[in-house]
């Protein structure tokens, strides 16, 4: 199959939920070495989405409020998370103060069922979802590579999935590139964002590359020892991964094949063939 | 017939097991020093939106979460 007989693929920007957003990277505000640190990753990252939590306010504290002042003044859309909830009841509990403070109803949907792995639990995630969506959130749920999962996520009312590259916090990369492409392949049409354990850009100019539509990121460019520049790094990454999807990759090949043309070589002659 | 107000119990804020003179939800979340509006509240595990706190009566034992927003990945 050449280059021309392949469909183009869509070239169009990024749309979650009817609503086009300005870049496909995603970026969490956590870890951090400092507020300005975090306000200037985002800054240089273009990020169209940050991610934000809900924590446990002190007496008297106003700490969430300074911390909104700071996210708001970015003018970049919001995307409050269910961190840290470990069942679909915690998970709803937790969206809907989060849809309440933040004023969105964007949710990253986690719930955690592994606490050495973060690794998401399919089962009260579907249920969560499910149960979100009937009230009317636009759920983005943290998922694995598991396909039937994907399939009951977008059962549920999901109309974005948030598989997994690697677990949170490893940067890792893309630890089954196989089954991320079948996830691919199986769902040309779901907009499909990697969320966690990326760790270099080139992990994440290799899922654009497979076709995902967005990466969503957060200790690789908070924990560098320049996050701002990291930003960018990924951002950069992310930009060439997608305009190389959209150029249409050459397909791999075992054997070697000239680039030079072979006709005309000079001393080709008998005597070499 | 009691005054609500007067009573004192014995409900958890954010885990810790507080003393309260609060009546209601919203009650409480004034006498912590909150705006009403800065953050959002469940009681055991249910979400309670703000126009509901003044009517959501505390009972003793309570598990309150009050909470706002925080860096999040």
């Amino acid at each position: 199959m050449n280059a021309m007989e392949r469909a183009p693929p869509d070239a169009k920007p990024l749309t979650l939920y009817g609503t086009e957003v300005s870049s496909r990277l995603l970026l969490g505000t956590a870890r951090y070495p400092s507020p300005q640190a975090m306000s200037d990753a985002v800054r240089a990252a273009g990020a169209g989405i940050v991610t934000v939590s809900v924590r446990r306010e002190q007496a008297r504290g106003n700490t969430g409020s300074r911390f909104f002042d700071l996210i708001k003044a970015l003018g970049t859309r919001v995307m409050p998370n269910t961190a840290g909830c470990r069942t679909p009841k915690e998970a709803i509990a937790t969206a809907r103060m989060a849809r309440e403070l933040f004023g969105t109803d964007w949710i990253k949907l986690e719930v955690i069922g592994n606490d050495d792995t973060l690794q998401p639990d399919l089962f009260g995630l579907v249920e969560a979802a499910g149960a979100l969506a009937r009230d009317g959130f636009k759920v983005f749920p943290y998922t694995t590579e598991d396909l039937v999962a994907a399939e009951r996520l977008l059962g549920a009312g999901c109309e974005v999935l948030m598989p997994w590259g690697a677990p949170i916090g490893t940067g890792r990369g893309l630890a089954n590139p196989y089954a991320l492409r079948s996830l691919r392949q199986y769902f040309p049409s779901v907009p499909l964002i990697v969320d966690a354990g990326l760790g270099a850009p080139s992990h994440a100019a290799a899922a654009m590359e497979m076709g995902f539509d967005g990466i969503m990121l957060n200790t690789a460019v908070a924990t560098a020892a320049d996050p701002v520049r990291m930003a960018r790094a990924f951002a950069q990454a992310i930009e060439a991964g997608r305009t190389a999807y959209e150029a249409g990759l050459m397909e791999m090949r075992d054997m070697a094949a000239p680039s030079t043309p072979v006709a005309g070589t000079p001393f080709f002659d008998l005597e070499r063939s | 017939m009691q005054l609500r107000t007067a009573q004192r119990r014995s409900v958890f804020v954010n885990g810790e097991r507080t003393e309260t003179g609060a009546s209601s939800l919203g009650e409480l979340v004034t006498q912590l020093g909150h705006e009403q509006d800065a953050v959002a509240t469940a009681v055991n595990g249910e979400f309670v939106p703000r126009p509901s706190r003044a009517a959501t009566p505390l009972s003793e034992d309570d598990r309150v979460e009050i909470v706002a927003p925080r860096q999040g990945g």
